[in-house]
Parts: C-alpha cells; sequence; structure tokens
C-alpha cells in the first residue's frame, strides 16, 4: 500500500513558483532537455517503445494505452501525420488540465513535442475550450517562447525534426471534446463525432492520420522520457494477473476534487488512492462536519458511489467494480447528506439534454425525455412508473448498448442508472410527498416544455 | 455599420460589415491549415470578438473569405450555441456555472437572484446593453465553486453579495438596485 502523504509530487512539481509559467523558469528545472536528449539519441520507434512499456493510459476518460494507440497509425504513410491535443476539458468537476495549462504550459508543451517526434507528426493543433482564457494566454505565450527559441518551427533545436504548434479556439460545447467531434470541429464544422472505424489513427483530421491525447497524457509523456519506462510503472496499480484485459493503472494521476468538501482542490497521488483518502487526507474532509451522502467518482459521466462504497480505489478498474462507468477523469465531487438525489439528477439530466449533439436518435430524444421526466418530479408531478422508465432509458442508450456513435449517451445513462439503483426508496418517498395524489397514475401527463439555454 | 478608421479606397461598400483588419487577422490565419474551411471556427472568434454577434452579412463574407457557401458557415455558426447572431450581447457576458459542483455550493441560487434582480431570463441583456447574463456548463473552475466567467475573467467563490458587487461594477448606473 502507498503511503499517500509521502508521495512528492511530479506533473505539479513546479506549479508554485514563482513565474512557473515562463521558459526561463522552466529551463531552471531542466526544461525541455528531456526533449533535446531524445531528438539527439532516439529514434521516434525508440520513444514510442518507451512510452508503451510504460504502460501509461489515457487520461482524458477512456484510459486507451497511449503507446498502443500510436501504432496504430499506417507504416510509411506519406504524411502529413497530425496530432491533436485534447485540451477541450468539460467534464463537470474536472479542472486539472486548467492548473497544468496555466501553470506549467511547457511541460505540456515539452510532453506534446515528444508525443509528435514519437508519432510523426508534422503538425499540433491544441484544441482548448473557450472558457479557459488565461490557458489560451500562457499556451500562446509558451507557442511564442517555443518559436523565438528554436524548440518549435523548422528543425527544431537544429535536427531535422520540424513542428509547428497551433491553439484552436473551441465554442462552448461538450461534444468537442470525443475525438472526433473534436476533429469535425477542428475542420470547421458542426461537431457531430464520426462513426467509428476508421479511428483517427487511420483517418482523422482532413482525412489524414491523428493522434488525439489529453493534456495530462502529454505531461505525463515527458515524464516518461525523463526517468524511464520502469520509473512509471513503480508507481500506482499493476495488472490483474487474471484479468488478461486489464492493462493495469500505472503512475501518478491528477485528482480533482470538489463539491461539499472542505478543502477542493486538484491532487496528485499515485493511480490507485481511495475515495476516503482523497476526501479525508487531501481534501480535509467533508465540508461542514457533515457527512457524505454519495460522490461522483471521475466527472459527472462516470455515475454515483454511494457513501458506504468509498472504498472504491481510483484506478482504471476501480469505479467499475462497483457499478460506476470508470475512472473517468478521475474528477471526484463529494454531495453531503443534505442534497436530494432529485436535484443530482435533475442537474445531470439537464447537463447531458443540454450537450448531446442531437444526431442520435436515442441520444438526443432520451437525454431530452429523461430531462423532462425529472423536471416533473421536481416540481411535484412525478410517478413512481417514472422510475422505471428512466432506467429504460438509462440501459438503452449508449455505446454499451450499441445504440449511439459515441459515449456521451454512456455518460448521461450511467448517473439515471447510479442514482436511481443505489437511491431507489429516497426518489419513491420523494415522488409519494410531492405528489400524494397522482404518484401512482399511469396515464400520460403532458410534457412540460424544456429550459433553453445559452 | 462600416469601420470608420477605414482610410484605404479599396473598400467603399457600406454594406459589407467585416472590417479590413478583420480580414486580414482571418487571412493570416489560412497558413496554419490545410484547408480554408479550418479556419471557420477562428473567424467566426475574431467576427463575434469585436461586433459581439455575427449577423448574417459577416457569414456571407466570411464564406466568401474561405471560399465555401454562406450555408456552410452558418451551419457550423448554427451548431455552437455560443455565437449571437440576432443582436449584440452586451459589453460583459457574464457566465454564472450551473454544473453540479457549482450547484451543490449554491450557483443556481445566485443566478436566480441574478434574474430576480435584474428583471430578466439568463440570455438577455440589461436595457444599457452592459450586461449579458447567462448560465454555463462547468466552467472548468469547481475548486472555485460557485464560480462565474465574466469577459475574460474568472470570478471564484461566490456569494450573493459578491455577485451584487460584481454587478454594480458591470453596469453602467450603479443604483440599479432601487429600480
Ligand atoms: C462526450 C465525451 C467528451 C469527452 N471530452 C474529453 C475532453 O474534454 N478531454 C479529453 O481529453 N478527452 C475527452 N474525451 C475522450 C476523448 O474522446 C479521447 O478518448 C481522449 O481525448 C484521448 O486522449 P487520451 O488517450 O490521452 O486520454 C471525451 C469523450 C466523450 C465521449
Ligand atoms: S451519442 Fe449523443 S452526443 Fe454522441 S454522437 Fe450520438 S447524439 Fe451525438
Ligand atoms: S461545476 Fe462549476 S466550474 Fe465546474
Amino acid at each position: 500500500m502507498v503511503i499517500v502523504t509521502a508521495f512528492e509530487p511530479i506533473l505539479l512539481a513546479d506549479i508554485k513558483k514563482e513565474a512557473s509559467h515562463t521558459l526561463r523558469v522552466y529551463q531552471q528545472s531542466a526544461g525541455y532537455q528531456t526533449l533535446k536528449q531524445a531528438l539527439v539519441e532516439m529514434t521516434p520507434e525508440q520513444v514510442q517503445e518507451v512510452v508503451q512499456s510504460s504502460g501509461l493510459r489515457g487520461r482524458g476518460g477512456a484510459g486507451f494505452p497511449t503507446g498502443l494507440k500510436w501504432t496504430f497509425l499506417p507504416k510509411d504513410h506519406p504524411g502529413p501525420v497530425y496530432f491533436c491535443l485534447n485540451a477541450d476539458e468539460s467534464e463537470p468537476g474536472t479542472f486539472n488540465n486548467r492548473i497544468l495549462m496555466e501553470e506549467d504550459p511547457h511541460q505540456v508543451i515539452e510532453g506534446t513535442i515528444l508525443s509528435c517526434y514519437a508519432t510523426g507528426a508534422s503538425t499540433a493543433y491544441i484544441y482548448l475550450r473557450y472558457e479557459y482564457p488565461t490557458s489560451l494566454e500562457r499556451l500562446q505565450n509558451a507557442i511564442d517562447e517555443c518559436y523565438a527559441a528554436g524548440l518549435l518551427g523548422k528543425n527544431v533545436l537544429g535536427t531535422d525534426f520540424s513542428l509547428d504548434m497551433y491553439l484552436h479556439r473551441g465554442a462552448a460545447a461538450y461534444i468537442c471534446g470525443e475525438e472526433t467531434g473534436l476533429i469535425e470541429s477542428l475542420e470547421g464544422k458542426r461537431a457531430c463525432p464520426r462513426i467509428k472505424p476508421p479511428f483517427p489513427a487511420v483517418e482523422g483530421v482532413f482525412r489524414k492520420p491523428t493522434v488525439v491525447n489529453n493534456v495530462e497524457t502529454a505531461a505525463c509523456v515527458k515524464h516518461i522520457l525523463a526517468r524511464g519506462a520502469d520509473w512509471f510503472r513503480s508507481m500506482g496499480v499493476p495488472a490483474d494477473p487474471e484479468n488478461p484485459r486489464d492493462a493495469g493503472s500505472y503512475g501518478p494521476k491528477l485528482y480533482c476534487l470538489s463539491g461539499h468538501i472542505e478543502r477542493p482542490g486538484c491532487y496528485e497521488a499515485p493511480l490507485g488512492i481511495t475515495v476516503d483518502e482523497l476526501i479525508n487526507e487531501f481534501g480535509g474532509g467533508v465540508w461542514k462536519g457533515r457527512r457524505a451522502k454519495a460522490a461522483i467518482p471521475g466527472g459527472i459521466s462516470m455515475g454515483l458511489l454511494s457513501a458506504d462504497e468509498f472504498d472504491c480505489p481510483l484506478d482504471f478498474s476501480g469505479p467499475g467494480k462497483y457499478g460506476c462507468l470508470g475512472l473517468g477523469t478521475a474528477a471526484v465531487v463529494v454531495l453531503d447528506e443534505t442534497v436530494s438525489m432529485v436535484d443530482f439528477l435533475h442537474n445531470s439530466c439537464r447537463f447531458f439534454a443540454h450537450e448531446s449533439c442531437g444526431q442520435c436518435t436515442p441520444c438526443r430524444e432520451g437525454t431530452a425525455w429523461s430531462l423532462q421526466m425529472l423536471n416533473r418530479i421536481k416540481q411535484g408531478q412525478g410517478r413512481l412508473q417514472d422510475l422505471d422508465l428512466l432506467l429504460e432509458i438509462g440501459d438503452s442508450i449508449g455505446i454499451i448498448p450499441g445504440t449511439t456513435i459515441c459515449g456521451l449517451s454512456d455518460g448521461a445513462a450511467w448517473p439515471i442508472k447510479n442514482a436511481i439503483r443505489k437511491f431507489r426508496s429516497e426518489f419513491e418517498i420523494y415522488i409519494q410527498r410531492t405528489n400524494p395524489k397522482g404518484y401512482q397514475a399511469t396515464e400520460p401527463v403532458q410534457a412540460l416544455e424544456i429550459i433553453g439555454v445559452h | 455599420m462600416a469601420n470608420e478608421n477605414n482610410t484605404s479606397d479599396s473598400q467603399v461598400d457600406v454594406g459589407r460589415v467585416l472590417t479590413d483588419s478583420m480580414v486580414r487577422q482571418i487571412r493570416d490565419l489560412f497558413v496554419r491549415y490545410p484547408n480554408r474551411q479550418a479556419v471557420t471556427l477562428p473567424a467566426l472568434h475574431i467576427v463575434h470578438e469585436e461586433l459581439r454577434h455575427v449577423p448574417l452579412q459577416a457569414v456571407v463574407e466570411i464564406a466568401e473569405l474561405l471560399e465555401l457557401t454562406p450555408a456552410d458557415v452558418q451551419d457550423a455558426l448554427s451548431f455552437y450555441g455560443f455565437f449571437k447572431q440576432d443582436k449584440p450581447h452586451g459589453r460583459t457576458r457574464v457566465w454564472v456555472c450551473r454544473s453540479i459542483s457549482c450547484a451543490l455550493r449554491g450557483s443556481e441560487e445566485i443566478a436566480q437572484h441574478l434574474c430576480d434582480r435584474l428583471g430578466m431570463q439568463p440570455g438577455e441583456t440589461t436595457a444599457d446593453n452592459s450586461v449579458t447574463l447567462e448560465v454555463a456548463e462547468c466552467l472548468g473552475a469547481c475548486d472555485f465553486a460557485p464560480c462565474f466567467l465574466a469577459g475574460s475573467r474568472l470570478h471564484r467563490n461566490m456569494t450573493r453579495e459578491s455577485a451584487d458587487r460584481l454587478l454594480d461594477e458591470l453596469t453602467t448606473d450603479g443604483d440599479r438596485d432601487s429600480v
């Protein structure tokens, strides 16, 4: 068992330094030395091998092994190959990419340049969500510094490797974080995710081979190259030998903690700490001395853990064992004992109804319908049978049941399924109390208008 | 609508809404992408930033620059609820986060309070055009919940009182309370 508090931050090591976002300060802690060494001493294949053997899995939500994803690029393709850094971070509860980009953007850029070298990419686009103006400013400044210092552009550090890097700003749409939604948006279109295959590695942006990686993934790449694959594998939870499909959970992770917690924040720890440890050892416990009722384990899409499930380890396979969708973005949101599950689920359904891109009927209609039902329940017109209807929606939308193009709808389904299955009696009591005359009704109820936003 | 500072004689058509500076900024981006369609979103941002909306005439002009049909540009624009089209948003756009971490710490009550105070719904603009009040999904600053984004400034750990003060600062007539 890792002793959590003795852990020395790696990704967050320098964020408290004065002017940590500048090239000058980054170079004081050996910034870009790793890149220099890799470009001179290693082939792209060797860089790729180191990342693959480190066991690094993507930090953007899906947890796909990074090195393996890179091997899917076609060999000997005439190019160009594109790299997209996914900085759309919009999963409710998640803010670790923001901290990396604001406080240590050069770490992210060095990891991105290394990733581009490994994958043969000649252009990198950073797809940055609109709502991050400080990240925009600091990343742009960092990119400008890199061009001036010969770290970007033609012949990086005097080698044969050339790379251009551009910032591309989103426009406040969650679906642009889904990698093919991102690609469509980058191409100047509606951000409707694509049917896969072909996967982006084969045919991505501008119909060329494309790698999409998360900001934190890129930061990890830098440290793996600096310290080696074995160092990375020494942290976290090894693969389960009984389960050939488990790729393990290695390395440090940035956990986001918010909601009803004493000290909200972004905390770095080896993969695999429990929800309890995160809340109590890092977050100072539930706020106001109250007790917790539930927690979101990894962004709202991942569903809910009830308070008696807080021994759940936050590694890639932990939350799944507790009925949640997965680790997601490892963003934990704490709900204290005063929270109404009706309010929680209403908030979740409203988010997904608003963010569905609308191209798959089960997702477009399912998210809108579940919001209508939650609106009705919240306003005291709920019926007990609504709970089964909600579960039916939850069980039938998503790529897991196989009815939709992307994972947004799985993310919409999980909070519904977990909230109702884990807290059913609370919903029933609420409905009976607020709708004493009609809770048993079965005839259709007139639909309410959806409240539009933006 | 035309650029008042425009001294070049090339642009005399008063119906045009894109200024020379906007056109230059848009053209400067062409080298970044293998085709011009990819400049759609950046071009919309450039226009939106200055005009606080993207009128249909701007869509037509952007399409011309990018060698697209106006429908291509309008198709993309209309996907992103972010871009205003009918009329400009106020001088400052104030986004109040309503997603889970902020809602758990009272953001919806603060948003309601501001709506009541201003006598308007989310998405509407004050009569003096100073503020457009909007609700937003997670702003990626849940460590500072409840939070607002006003223009390009993040306002952290908001309360009714600090929200009132922010509104006072942003609205030209500070005594809006008494209205
Ligand atoms: C609805 C939806 C939203 C997503 N949003 C993000 C996001 O904001 N940032 C991100 O890195 N990945 C996001 N992802 C995951 C990406 O599709 C993709 O897996 C990831 O960017 C790959 O990078 P990684 O392997 O480094 O994690 C999202 C996925 C879905 C289905
Ligand atoms: S699942 Fe939903 S968000 Fe994803 S492509 Fe289909 S409609 Fe769009
Ligand atoms: S929920 Fe409001 S900033 Fe994340």
